[in-house]
């Protein structure tokens, strides 16, 4: 008894220095030396590409509903994340669904105040615009999902549809390797494309 | 097309993992493998233990459990003095003493059922030193009973079952290590965080949000929480947050690891006992089942959601979205909620208490089969044999011949020691359900109205019972009761069946082996196959049909009714 519990703290002593420090350190520096951009986060100069945002303005492609903000009158407002990694414009939380059943009234009924939200819109909306994500922060979307939005998005920018059509194919990444998961377009690079677009035609406006 | 090729991929780069992960690792265990003496000598002499110092089962079993206390206590201490240790740069406190309590029997247990959000709980010193050790010695402890076991059927009239230590040590050192450390390479190339730095504010430009974002050594703790079919995530909404999870192919690596161990240890236990047969027998009664409940539960999802249906989007061509990510879509989010609840990983890449009433019914079964197909690492296959054991048994009383299993007389003691372990998971399950929904501190849980509700604390014991951690995670867990009645559950269930399987083995190596004669009952044909099949879905089915009838099927055949 007694050498077995000698052995046993010699043993979790070796698992926390080797398997605890050495492990998450080692895999710390390969992983800065080899992939800094990710392992830091995959931040760009407007927030991560890996973490969903509020996109409250219709003059921007929004992501699906995770979040407690923009939809004013979003009734998923409880949920634990909400695109709130820690904390987004003051509100904390940490990651998470919504965990509501399939046969939920609750469900029902924020879903059909989404749906509504977005029909004030102009959309109509395809499934994904109106459920929650896992995360609480999908930075995804499908490419369908923001070709529905480009009547709105068109509406407030100006530009033409056409063009935002060709601005979703190009964002649009396809099945990993072919054939693993879905296609899907991130909102972020969407909206960072959008923006590019806008700026030239600011741009090329001010010259003509 | 895509979920197709998904499975078809799996399946071969299994195939070859079964077949050469197996004999690397009946080799490692048979000291075979010496490619690490250097390091592996000075570890044994500070332990003052060598190779070939053997021990009786009950030693053996004594080592086992006097190092899980030990590992409870170091994790224990480790979470309630968080606050005054390094790394913590959130300056997240000290974690509580129930939730410490239940945390460290859930990681001890290699459950990592997890009743705190990572993100805003755990200091990275605490996920590191504390969490990511107990994923690493957790499952290992899990994978060399099964090989004490496996040592039984092997052996004759021996009194020794192998140095606990020993094969503690080869275990991290030559298999969990190394695999891990690939796959966390991959995970981090891919997008997951791995990072000491801290939180990170971003303000986006564009429409005027600023983010604090939470990071971590996350990407490296993913691939043994997958590895070691752990399942215990660094942020709160695990495999479905993109910085652990961050695309389709690291989707599919998870898959790919929670199942590599659980089903090489098959061939292991072929080659082990000298009859690669008997481990493709017992492989064969595992997939079985599995791509049964792949197909049921992806089915299922792919259905859409009722919820959803009622609020006016009648078409839900990408099947049912909510609580799931658009990177992974319907079908292969559910083919990894099976890999996880099948294997007592526990991780999960959406919210599976958003999974449709039959989705959730598969994932919720699949745990009630025992965690056998194929079960955890370790913990799959021995607990297999308890039900190879039973099936032998029945087999034997159909035809009127004495059971012999590899050559083995199985007797009144093994009977005895095979339907405890068999039985002990389902009376703790149920006995605390009903504890649960009995108490008004049981019944303020659920966050779902209606059966549902019932669901999610069934769910929860259930889980936690067999060590697989997943959750429905709409119950509110982090209170006193669930916190101290979760961890009786988790602890029953890890070392009431650990225990026997290794008394079991100690019997088992005792004895001599009976020639194989014409009159033997075959154990490694088709029909031994459907017969241990049978016992899985008999004991399963008979033990948990009422409890379940309450849950998933009067939702799915509540029509029209929303609670």
């Amino acid at each position: 008894m007694l050498t077995n519990l000698r052995r046993s703290l010699v043993m979790a002593a070796l698992a926390l220095v080797v398997f605890g420090f050495l492990y998450g350190l080692a895999g710390t520096g390969v992983a800065q030396l080899l992939f800094r951009f990710q392992a830091d986060g995959s931040i760009t100069a407007n927030g991560s590409i890996l973490v969903g945002q509020d996109w409250s303005s219709p003059r921007w492609f929004h992501g699906r509903p995770d979040d407690t903000g923009p939809y004013a009158a979003n009734p998923k407002k409880g949920i634990a994340g909400g695109d709130n990694p820690l904390v987004a414009n003051g509100v904390p939380g940490s990651s998470g669904a919504t965990n509501l059943g399939p046969r939920s009234k609750v469900l029902v009924a924020d879903t059909r105040a989404l749906v509504s939200y977005w029909h004030r819109l102009g959309v109509d909306p395809t499934e994904d615009l109106v459920t929650t994500s896992g995360s609480g922060y999908d930075p995804d979307i499908t490419p369908l999902d923001a070709l529905v939005q480009i009547p709105m998005v068109a509406r407030a920018t100006g530009i033409r549809p056409a063009e935002l059509r060709r601005l979703v194919a190009s964002q649009t990444h396809g099945e990993q390797l072919g054939f693993l998961g879905s296609s899907y377009v991130d909102v972020l690079q969407l909206n960072d494309g959008l923006a590019r677009l806008e700026h030239a035609r600011l741009h090329g406006g001010r010259r003509g | 097309m895509g979920f197709l090729w998904t499975i078809v991929t799996l399946v071969v780069a299994l195939g070859l993992t079964w077949r050469y992960l197996g004999s690397y690792m009946a080799a490692v265990f048979d000291g075979r493998v010496h490619t690490l003496d250097v390091l592996e000598r000075p570890i044994y002499r500070l332990l003052g233990t060598s190779p070939d110092r053997e021990q009786s089962w009950r030693r053996y079993a004594t080592s086992v459990v006097v190092f899980s206390g030990v590992s409870f206590g170091v994790t224990y201490l480790l979470l309630r003095i968080q606050g005054s240790l390094p790394l913590d740069p959130q300056h997240l406190g000290a974690v509580g003493p129930a939730l410490s309590f239940n945390t460290a029997a859930s990681f001890l247990t290699n459950t990592n059922w997890q009743n705190y959000a990572g993100e805003t709980t755990m200091s990275y010193f605490s996920q590191m030193c504390a969490l990511t050790v107990q994923q690493f010695v957790s499952p290992a402890v899990g994978i060399v009973a099964a090989i004490a076991l496996v040592r039984g059927f092997a052996r004759k009239e021996s009194s020794t079952i192998g140095n606990f230590w020993v094969d503690l040590v080869r275990c991290l050192f030559y298999v969990l290590l190394p695999v891990a450390f690939l796959a966390g390479v991959v995970f981090v190339g891919q997008g997951a965080v791995q990072t000491l730095a801290g939180t990170v504010s971003i303000h986006d430009a564009l429409n005027g949000v600023t983010q604090t974002i939470a990071r971590g050594p996350a990407g490296f703790m993913e691939a043994i929480k997958q590895l070691g079919t752990n399942g215990g995530g660094f942020f709160n909404a695990n495999s479905a947050t993109p910085y652990e999870n961050p695309t389709p192919l690291t989707n599919w690596l998870s898959i790919y690891l929670v199942l590599a161990i659980p089903l090489s240890l098959t061939y292991t236990f072929g080659k082990m006992v000298g009859s690669v047969r008997h481990g493709r027998a017992l492989l064969a009664a595992m997939v079985l089942i599995f791509g049964v409940w792949v197909g049921f539960t992806s089915y299922a999802e792919h259905q859409g959601n009722p919820a959803v249906a009622a609020a006016g989007i009648v078409r839900q061509p990408t099947g049912n979205m909510e609580g799931k990510e658009v990177r992974f879509g319907d079908t292969s989010t559910a083919l990894f909620a099976v890999a996880s609840t099948q294997t007592s990983t526990g991780s999960a890449d959406a919210s599976y208490d958003s999974f449709t009433p039959m989705g959730g019914f598969g994932l919720l079964t699949g745990m009630m089969l025992g965690e056998v197909t194929p079960g955890g690492t370790g913990t799959g296959l021995y607990t297999i044999l308890l039900y190879a054991i039973v099936a032998v048994f029945i087999g034997g009383l159909m035809i009127g011949r004495t059971p012999e299993y590899l050559g083995k007389k199985i007797q009144a003691k093994e009977i005895k020691l095979a339907g405890l372990g068999s039985l002990v998971m389902p009376l703790a399950v149920l006995v605390l359900t009903a504890i649960a929904v009995s108490v008004h501190a049981g019944r303020v849980g659920p966050l779902n109205a209606g059966p549902h509700g019932f669901s999610e604390i069934l769910y929860a014991l259930t889980s936690q019972g067999n060590n697989n951690g997943s959750a429905f995670g709409g119950l509110s867990g982090n209170t006193d009761f669930y916190n101290v009645l979760g961890a009786i559950d988790m602890l029953v269930g890890r070392f009431g069946i650990l225990v026997p399987a290794l008394a079991l083995g100690g019997s088992l190596a005792a004895k001599g082996a009976v020639p194989e004669s014409l009159g033997t009952f075959r154990t490694d044909n088709a029909m031994f196959v459907g017969l241990v099949v049978g016992v899985i879905l008999i004991i399963g089915g008979l033990t948990f049909f009422p409890a379940v009838s309450l849950g998933p099927i009067v939702e799915q055949l509540s029509h029209g009714k929303f609670f």
